[in-house]
């Protein structure tokens, strides 16, 4: 089993989890993150005073798949988040020795 | 004499929008500290509330407003408690005297809740309510009589109650209290500025208002309170208080304006944070104003209350002094750019009856309102700095290093002001000690020997 992680630009989650449900996949995790790239933060004023904020605000994406699905994930996840500019982020893959579904107790690719 | 219950009406009304105008302060200090500290930030206003409404009853009328020693203070004697105000002969213009109580007793807690703003994030609250009663006392009480307490006469015209002097005897108009709360609160805030300090990392770290939207809901409480402020101290429902009302309307309008115009030219964008700054350096400015000028007066007034203070903020990061939330830049120069301008745009058409500099009135006017304005910034400034001293000398006005770093919220109030992650959990300490207590039981009932310990963890 495969642990498709995603950074991506918060706007583009719906796109992205569209894409996977028609891919089927059977679940994902979204969290917020920030961090910065290529693409640097931005500059905030208040009464005058000038902040510069180093990070961008990110959506991280896990989805946990079946080794032979995971370059079709992170295909799928590639091309619907992509805008074509700076900041839209990186999808990369890692192996998971062993997944257990809580309610059941099933393990390995049954608890996917 | 008799009451007139539409005055009474409107007065008590005012009272009660003038009292909004502290939580409303509140919302806006919060919103501009940091989360870690927006609750501290806010109970320093409700705090004021409990000391400044309970030693006003006590004493602050009396102080504020008894008969006057030599022009600057009142003689509470007879007034201690008010007892002496409830008979139906209590009636001072048309009004129950108590009616004037509870609008002025809402003007004193506002006038110190304002100073809070400059020591955002690093006063001890203890040391805040002590300072907030004692600058009541000492501070507050006495320029309030200075400038709010006019001479009562009787019909014949004789004078039966004296009032301040600055009122009676120097004749500047402050109408709501440009210099009495303004000035006088931004001096309190500067001079307690110099006694606490900087806050660790000031100019250094980031301190962003954590939450614009409750800045923006604390101005407009502001502003539609300040309607009691301004057109309530007509003291009757009236025309002046009509006049007052729309200076109240059309200066604050022209000062955000003013705010958002310096800052489109100087920053490159409009601001939230710039326009409910805006909305207050105008309520500021016109306060003093609001019965002495036309509305077109008040819309240039307004301007240039707006474009002073925009710029006025910016000067503490020059200086680098940490007037947290600029209660000087809005306070004290919105306070001295009103009370100032009174002199050069009031004009006889308005219920003040006095023409200013632009309008043939020559300088007459101005000095008497740069006089006024000149003494109560100083006296404000020396009395708050000693008060101030004396208090971090003895009690501490400033909290541990370490405390202000965690936030004061968790380290004064034992709170946080948001559940922002569930997750992070929080278990009920009267579940626990249940859970435990039972958990005692059950081993005492097996065991004997193990009853030391779990006394000791139940005691804790």
């Amino acid at each position: 089993m495969k642990l498709v992680t995603a950074i991506i630009k918060p706007f583009k989650i719906d796109d992205v989890r569209t894409a996977l449900e028609a891919f089927d996949v059977a679940g994902m995790t979204v969290s917020e993150a920030s961090g910065f790239g290529r693409q640097r933060g931005h500059s905030e004023v208040y009464r005058g005073a000038e902040y510069t904020v180093d990070t961008v605000p990110k959506a991280r994406l896990e989805v946990l798949v079946d080794d032979a699905d995971a370059a079709d994930v992170v295909e799928v996840v590639v091309t619907s988040a992509r805008t074509g500019k700076i900041g839209d982020g990186k999808v990369w893959t890692t192996p998971v020795d062993d997944v257990v579904r809580v309610r059941t107790g099933e393990r390995g690719p049954q608890a996917l | 004499m008799e009451i007139n219950s539409g005055d009474t009406a409107w007065l008590l009304i005012s009272a009660a929008l003038v009292m909004l105008m502290t939580p409303g302060l509140a919302f806006f200090y919060g919103g501009m500290v940091r989360a870690k500290s927006v609750l501290n930030m806010m109970m320093m206003s409700f705090g004021t509330m409990g000391t400044i409404g309970v030693i006003w009853v006590l004493w602050g009328y009396g102080l504020a407003f008894g008969d006057s020693v030599g022009g600057l203070v009142g003689n509470p004697s007879g007034l201690f408690g008010l007892s002496s105000l409830l008979g139906d002969d209590a009636v001072a213009a048309d009004t129950p005297v108590l009616a004037f109580v509870a609008f002025q007793a809402m003007f004193a807690i506002i006038a110190t809740a304002l100073i809070s703003g400059a020591i955002a994030d690093r006063a001890k609250f203890s040391t805040w309510l002590i300072f907030t009663v004692v600058w009541g006392t000492l501070v507050y009480f006495p320029i309030a009589h200075w400038v709010f307490a006019f001479d009562a006469t009787d019909d014949s015209g004789a004078v039966t109650t004296h009032g301040g002097w600055i009122a009676n005897g120097l004749k500047a108009i402050d109408f709501a209290g440009g210099t009495a709360i303004h000035i006088n609160a931004g001096a309190a805030a500067l001079a307690l500025v110099f006694v606490l300090g900087n806050r660790h990392g000031f100019g250094k770290e980031p301190m962003r208002p954590h939450n614009l939207t409750l800045v923006m809901l604390g101005a407009a409480l502001l502003w539609f309170g300040w309607f009691g402020f301004n057109a309530g101290s007509a003291l009757h429902a009236d025309g002046v208080a009509a006049i007052a009302f729309v200076n109240t309307l059309a200066a604050t309008a022209a000062a955000i304006l003013g705010w958002l115009f310096v800052e489109r030219i100087r920053d490159g964008h409009f601001t939230s944070l710039g326009a409910a700054s805006g909305i207050v350096a105008g309520l500021v400015g016109i306060t003093p104003a609001a019965n002495s000028v036309t509305p077109v007066g008040a819309v240039v007034l307004g301007v240039l209350g707006g474009m002073a203070c925009s710029y006025a903020v910016s000067l503490k990061n020059r200086f680098g002094y940490d007037d947290s939330l600029d209660v000087v830049g809005v306070h004290l120069v919105g306070g001295l750019v009103g009370t100032l301008l009174v002199g050069v745009l009031a004009s006889s058409a308005a219920p003040a009856g006095v023409d200013g500099l632009l309008y043939g009135g020559g300088f007459d006017q101005l000095w008497r309102q740069a006089v006024g304005a000149f003494a109560v910034l100083v006296v404000s400034f020396v009395a708050t700095w000693i008060i101030g001293f004396v208090l971090h000398k003895t009690i501490g006005f400033r909290v541990d290093h370490d405390d202000e770093l965690e936030g004061v919220d968790l380290t004064l109030h034992a709170e946080s002001a948001y559940e922002l992650l569930a997750s992070r959990g929080a278990r009920s300490v009267a579940a626990a000690r249940a859970h435990s207590a039972a958990q005692a039981g059950d081993r005492h009932d097996t065991s004997a020997a193990q009853t030391p310990a779990t006394s000791q963890e139940t005691a804790r």
